[in-house]
């Protein structure tokens, strides 16, 4: 009998390898001799053990972590087609700390299944939650996500129960499911990991949100920088659809839902929700003013739900497993599991799916092995971009949306960027009006003209230029842009930069010279 | 009048009927429910900063300088998109807010020029007005970062500039190409700091998609887009509402003076046919009013073969009253007559009809709507009442089924061709009925649901198998037409409908339209809750023309679409005042208000007012007028501002008649071709000088203002009112005012207007009377006008004109957008840019068959003569059609067009003429003498 071998096709591992070392097992197995089955699974999102491959051996999934190509052919000589020595070898996949010690709820089949397989996705589940939802009706499917507390997951922490509900209740013939899977923060891979390794679980979970809102139409826009991810999903979405699971009356439910791919062009402001819209459109990626809330008027000027793909995905469970399970993880109004991404200094960098209410300092140093320059972390960056960075001082502060905001930080999509000591944060608070400069959509003045002349006010503050009077204007100008910009892209550029001011402001002296 | 400074409110007026109480800084206000902050501050007198909004566009929210605080809300929302809500209560001025506003200046400024002094908008930039309300005081970012300052200025376009170092980047120039006009021809390019204006794709205006209507830079709110007028003159100083001269629409413009030079023509928001809007046309191409070809002095010659001689007005005078008194005393009462002109203003019409009628002495007076809109006046008046449209403009904002017939809105009534292009956005269905792919078949954003690209000559069918699907498909309003319509005419017709010629699988065969195209536009336009028709002259200047206007009655009659919004027969008027010259009783058989002249009672009204005996036998109509004058019948002619030999068909014919005539006066702004055949010359006024009214397409009366006194010396009614008197008929009028009062006095439908009223209200639409002395928009409300519609027999006849093998394609001819008709005026402005000959559009398989190619010179010939011109090649005329326009009079269109017109009012048949095309190598014979007599005509000697 051929023996099963894992090999992640998922983006990092690919990065570091993977697809190499999937050819290089084909061939040393034929060589060799041996019968394997080889499987592309998706990623636990243990991305630091990539490329993680696994053997199946008396039902037990074996691990070799790093494995190289060039490391096969010592693999075979080990034996490891069955479950043989080796100084990568893990043990059991299902005995690894840092898995096990996960709430898996939302990515509990990545790595698991086999993404495009869609007798696999059955076998653990797969469209339960949408014979489930059917069985219950639309109002009970809105009322178990009202109860699981789900917010939404792209960053705004909005009550994903209650837009359903708005949209539910607004009339329109035509409604629509938009699915934002344009993740640009930085250091977040949390979609992209659950679209690469559970397709078929986002299709799901948009479904039961099309059906609990009565929309029959989904769109899913994946940003441009993710190729596989949209070779992976255009196959999934076309899988379902020969399945009978997408188009009209599913499986005999009378509910018609199918779904469109659209590849977003390189913006980030497009993973704003009412740019996204736009974008989906086909007009240029530029921010509407709200209200409107897309809820009532979206995509197309109807009635849509906007949710991140997270979101959409943990509905199945919560469908399979009820709300008030959902709600037994978390704390206060920070409820559930949400998909923590490590990331930049970091020794060990992953996804790690947890319960609210850890806090940043187990997280990084727990599960992510403290930096990965061994030197003393200097400042957290969670929430991306446009986040706060948080001193070391405040590694205890439990991830939680409202303990964030009280420390002028947000929680967002979940990524964690970590520096160390060597890190100047003048050069990150810089960095948050290039980067704002470089990806402002240009509608909004604030935004337009202040991320630029925010770049060069903090220039002459490095300089030493008058640094006191431009103290006093980059504060100023930090207030404008938050209090006058139409959208959080540029509302909220000034928190990375009210937050080194705040905790590093020496670093705008010693930044003299940094970079020259 | 000083400088009129039009308001804007920030945010389009909302659409609600109810109204909320808010309360702005304290005070109470009352205001539309769904009204934005910014109007409803505004409404109050609470002037809100504002940059990105003006009540033109919808908000859009990006300048940030509008916002307010709200009672109850965190933060500041701009209070452009936000509504207000009842009880809200509002802060507008606040020192977070004063902050706030101050420091988004600081950053506009921060990359903008500091040369106010030197800057065309200086006093007229809502930029440096805004600067200054928040009080900005300094630029601590400095000017030496990333900056704007040096892009470059695009010139290209002739009439304005767009200095890109001065764009703030409020797109308002976007969203009024796109909301307003909706050509979409700008966009904002790039992104972040690096957005900018950009016309199509980095090209620049004049090679872009951009029809150079104006609507950007009326937007603009800086001297980003600027009239090259104004950058030139500086700002004006005072100003005058008036109506502009072009088309039908009959736009109201405010003429902005410095002094009695115009510095810039800006489109009225006030304005009922136009709230604010324009075209090229209006908006820039009034430079020929002071054009250096423009006679400021009269002239008279004794043969045509003569130069002119400059004379006195009361030489002139004289001089043409005794030619005329010589000539009806040899010849006859009846051997001479006038034309007046729709260009010329109700009053000074109404006195030429009357100088015919009281002082010649006969009904010889037509006008110029004979060769346009003619069959409008008798088919609507015939099946409904009213020779007029039934709608005011506006309506077409409610109809959920547009059908476009033999009209080019786009090019030829572009300023309702956008309102009609907002609503076919907001999803009105689209049936057009044209022989070409014009503009509305498909543009941006817009694409017909239905195209019927019928032969030239087959409108008749066409609608009559339109009405033959509604009737034998049930679709009939059946109650409609019981209660509203003849039931005896009903039936007839009917019976006629149902004919098997009329069935569209018989009509396909005719007009070359799919029979399911035609089964599918009825179903549609007779579903639609609110259907409406547009035609032009796509529909009269057909040997069939008044039976077509009739078949568009009767199938709007039998679909129960007449008389409520958004539904209708709407002629699209040609000339700016066509509508008015046929009300003013410019035609041989009727007086004022349509009156026949051979109807005692009314006669003997004009009789009393006038004081002299009225000719009770009709006149002669234009083509009359000519075949006399050929047979020598007819010999003398007083023509109001139109140019029949270059705008009549069949120009030999014309020229024969027009060489044969002993005394021809012209009246007009320049020697245009009819002059060379003239025997006097009177120099006539500008619509920039007159004083007066015009009509447009929807019965609306608009006042024509003077905005400088007449460069010739004399208003054009007062050149009439002398040559009367010389002509021994006294005629008294102090001023045009008085002019109207007559009018009034005379003609029911006017009763209640005069300038003093017309000035209260701003403009109205006829009737305007005891029963409805505010005017009425939509006509035949409860009851037809004539009582119960009447439904006309529509049988087809085809025209003589036909195609053979000599003569296998047909001739339609039309205009484009930047020329007018004859062009007498746009060939004398910059609108050359755009267009400067006269081409013929041929099909490619037309043109490969005869090997011709994109901008060769080709012979165009007919029956009537031969004309050559340059050939561009485009699908937008369907194989064995060819397609020219008749602007430029070196060209000649008429020489090919022919005698057949429509069996009632002799309107041309300029649509259908079978010609023939091969590759030239010169000018025709026509063309080489209009050459020659061109070098000839128009020498003026002084005379002491």
């Amino acid at each position: 009998m051929a023996t099963r071998v894992y090999v992640p096709r998922e983006t990092a591992a690919v990065s570091v390898g993977a697809d190499d070392v999937a050819i290089a097992i084909a061939r040393c197995a034929k060589e060799n001799g041996e019968a394997i089955e080889l499987v592309r699974n998706g990623s636990w999102g243990a991305t630091w053990l990539e490329p993680l491959v696994e053997v199946l051996v008396d039902d037990k999934r074996i691990a070799y972590c790093n494995v190289a190509a060039g490391d096969v052919p010592a693999l075979f000589d080990a034996g490891f087609l069955h479950g043989g020595e080796h100084k990568s070898c893990l043990g059991a996949i299902n005995e690894i700390p840092y898995l096990i010690n996960q709430d898996r709820w939302t990515f509990w089949r990545c790595g698991l299944i086999e993404p495009l397989n869609i007798d696999d996705f059955r076998a653990h589940q797969g469209f339960n939650a949408f014979e489930k939802a059917v069985e219950m009706g639309a109002e009970a499917v809105i009322e178990a996500v009202k109860t699981s507390g789900l917010r939404g997951r792209g960053g705004a922490g909005f009550p994903a129960g209650i837009k359903w509900q708005t949209v539910a209740d607004t009339d329109g013939e035509q409604k629509y499911i938009a699915c934002n899977a344009d993740e640009g923060d930085s250091g977040t891979f949390s979609d992209r990991i659950l679209m690469e390794g559970d397709p078929l679980g986002l299709i799901e979970g948009m479904m039961i949100a099309g059906f609990a809102v009565g929309a029959t139409r989904g769109y899913i826009y994946l940003r441009s920088e993710y190729p596989l991810t949209h070779s992976i999903l255009s196959r999934a979405i076309e899988t379902a659809r020969s399945a009978g699971w997408l188009g009209d009356d599913i499986q005999g439910s009378g509910f018609d839902f199918d779904i469109e791919l659209h590849l977003g062009a390189g913006s980030y402001v497009c993973g704003e929700e009412t740019a996204m819209l736009e974008s989906l459109e086909g007009k240029q990626g530029i921010v509407r003013y709200k209200p409107p809330l897309p809820a009532h008027e979206g995509l197309f000027g109807k009635p849509t739900v906007v949710n991140n793909v997270v979101t959409l995905a943990s509905v199945a469970n919560i469908m399979n497993l009820g709300g008030q399970k959902y709600a037994s993880f978390g704390v206060d109004r920070s409820k559930g599991t949400l998909a923590f991404q490590l990331a930049g200094n970091i020794k060990r960098g992953g996804l790690v799916e947890k319960g609210f209410g850890i806090t940043l300092r187990e997280l990084i140093e727990d599960w992510g092995g403290g930096t990965a320059s061994g030197r003393p972390v200097k400042a957290v960056q969670v929430g991306g971009p446009l986040g706060a960075y948080i001193p070391a001082e405040q590694l205890d502060t439990p991830l939680d949306y409202e303990a964030f905001i009280e420390i002028g930080a947000m929680v967002g999509h979940g990524g964690i960027v970590v520096f160390d000591d060597t890190a100047n944060m003048a050069q990150q608070a810089r960095f948050a009006m290039e980067f704002c400069a470089i990806e402002s959509c240009g509608k909004c003045t604030p935004c337009r003209i202040g991320s630029t002349r925010g770049v060069e006010v903090i220039d002459r503050m490095v300089a030493g230029d008058a640094r006191e009077d431009n103290y006093d204007l980059l504060v100023e100008l930090c207030d404008t842009m938050e209090d006058a910009s139409l959208c959080a892209m540029g509302g909220m550029t000034p928190f990375p930069v009210r937050s080194v001011l705040k905790y590093f402001a020496e670093d705008f002296a010693s930044a003299v010279g940094a970079d020259k | 009048m000083n400088r009129v400074r039009q308001v804007d409110l920030g945010t389009p007026v909302s659409a609600s009927t109810e109204t909320v109480q808010v309360e702005i800084d304290g005070l109470p206000a009352t205001v539309k429910a769904g009204t934005s902050i910014l109007r409803a501050a505004r409404e109050s007198g609470v002037d809100i900063p504002k940059l990105c909004a003006t009540d033109s566009l919808k908000p859009f929210g990006s300048c940030r300088m509008c916002l307010v605080e709200v009672e109850g809300r965190k933060g500041y929302p701009a209070s452009c998109t936000t509504p207000i809500e009842a009880g809200m209560k509002i802060r507008t001025q606040t020192e977070a807010l004063a902050q706030l506003r101050r420091n988004v200046m600081e950053l506009y400024i921060s990359d903008h020029p500091l040369d106010c002094l030197t800057c065309s908008a200086n006093g007229d930039c809502e930029l440096q007005d805004m600067a200054g309300a928040v009080g900005l005081r300094e630029v601590r970012y400095g000017f030496d970062g990333e900056n704007h300052l040096d892009a470059p200025t695009d010139s290209s376009n002739p009439y304005f500039q767009f200095d890109a170092s001065k764009c703030i980047v409020c797109s308002r120039c976007v969203r009024a190409c796109d909301e307003v006009q909706g050509t979409f021809a700008l966009t904002i390019q790039g992104r972040g700091f690096e957005s900018k204006v950009s016309a199509g794709i980095s090209e620049d205006f004049l090679g872009s998609e951009c029809v150079s209507c104006g609507a950007c830079v009326q937007a603009c709110p800086t001297a980003t887009l600027m009239e090259k007028s104004v950058v030139d003159h500086g700002q004006p100083e005072r100003s005058v509402k008036t109506t502009c001269a072009y088309c039908g629409v009959g736009c109201s413009f405010v003429a902005e003076m410095r002094g009695d030079q115009v510095v810039r023509m800006t489109p009225d928001k006030d304005g009922q046919a136009n709230h604010g809007h324009s075209c090229v046309k209006g908006r820039f191409a009034w430079g020929y009013s002071t054009h250096r070809d423009r006679v400021l002095d009269p002239l008279i010659r004794d043969s045509i073969d003569e130069p002119w001689r400059k004379v006195s007005w009361d030489e002139a005078i004289q001089y043409t009253a005794k030619r005329f008194k010589e000539i009806q005393a040899e010849h006859g009462r009846k051997s001479i007559g006038g034309i007046t002109s729709s260009r010329c203003t109700n009053e000074e019409v109404f006195v030429v009809q009357k100088l015919v009628r009281a002082a010649m002495g006969n009904n010889n007076v037509d006008t110029c709507a004979r060769v346009c809109h003619s069959p409008t006046g008798y088919g609507l008046n015939q099946t409904l009442g009213t020779s007029a449209g039934t709608q005011p403009f506006d309506s077409v904002m409610d109809a959920d089924v547009i059908v476009v017939i033999g009209a080019n809105p786009t090019a030829a009534h572009p300023v309702f061709a956008s309102q009609m292009k907002q609503r076919l956005r907001a999803g009105a269905k689209l049936i057009v009925v044209d022989p070409r792919k014009i503009g509305l078949v498909k543009s941006a954003r817009i694409k017909a649901d239905y195209h019927l690209p019928l032969l030239p000559g087959t409108n008749v069918p066409i609608i009559n198998a339109l009405a033959h699907v509604v009737v034998s498909e049930g679709l009939a309003d059946d109650a409609y037409v019981a209660e509203r319509c003849d039931t005896d005419s009903y039936n007839a017709w009917k019976a006629m409908i149902l004919k098997p010629e009329n069935s569209p699988e018989a009509v396909a065969k005719v007009s070359g339209v799919p029979a399911d195209d035609i089964r599918e536009a009825a179903r549609l336009y007779a579903r639609a809750e609110r259907g409406a028709i547009y035609y032009g002259l796509g529909v009269t200047e057909h040997s069939q023309g008044s039976t077509m206007v009739m078949g568009m009655a009767n199938l709007a009659m039998v679909t129960g679409n007449i008389g409520f919004s958004g539904c209708g027969v709407n002629p699209l008027r040609g000339q700016n005042n066509v509508q008015g010259s046929c009300d003013m009783g410019s035609f041989p058989h009727e007086l004022p208000g349509y009156r026949p002249v051979g109807d005692d009672e009314v006669r003997g009204t004009f009789e009393k007012h006038w004081g002299v005996e009225i000719d009770p036998e009709p006149g002669f109509r234009i083509p009359n007028m000519f075949d006399e004058a050929c047979a020598g019948r007819y010999k003398g002619m007083y023509i109001q501002g139109e140019d029949v030999a270059q705008s009549d068909p069949d120009t030999h014919h014309v020229e024969a008649a027009l060489r044969n005539m002993e005394c021809v006066v012209v009246q007009d702004l320049f020697l245009n071709e009819t002059a060379k055949f003239a025997h006097v010359f009177l120099p006539g006024t500008s619509f920039l000088e007159k004083d007066g009214t015009f009509i447009n397409a929807e019965r609306r009366i608009n006042r024509v203002r003077p905005v400088m006194k007449p460069s010739q010396g004399k208003d054009e009614w007062l050149i009439t009112q002398e040559l009367a008197r010389a002509l021994g008929y006294p005629m008294n009028y102090s001023n045009a005012a008085e002019i109207m009062d007559e009018i009034a006095e005379l003609t029911p439908t006017f009763t209640n207007v005069s300038f003093k009223f017309l000035d209260e209200v701003g403009s109205v639409q006829w009737p305007c009377n005891e029963k409805a002395p505010m005017g009425t928009p939509i006509m035949h409300i409860d009851n037809f006008v004539r009582g119960k519609g009447l439904f006309i027999e529509t049988d087809y006849v085809p025209t003589e004109e036909r195609t053979n093998r000599k003569f296998p394609l047909l001739l339609t001819t039309g205009r484009i957008l930047s020329q007018y008709n004859g062009g007498a005026q746009t060939r004398r402005t910059d609108n050359m840019v755009w267009y400067d000959a006269d081409l013929l559009e041929v099909h490619p398989s037309d043109a490969e068959m005869r090997g011709i190619k994109e901008g060769d010179l080709v012979a165009l010939s007919s029956r009537k003569g031969e004309i050559s011109l340059v050939a561009t090649i485009t699908e937008r005329v369907q194989p064995g059609v060819v397609y020219t326009t008749f602007h430029n009079p070196e060209t000649g269109a008429n020489v090919v067009t022919t005698e057949h017109s429509d069996w009632a009012t002799s309107c041309p048949e300029y649509k259908v003429t079978a010609v023939q095309i091969t590759p030239a190598t010169h000018r025709s014979e026509w063309q080489h003498q209009f050459d020659e007599n061109a070098r000839k005509q128009g020498k003026i000697v002084e005379t002491t």
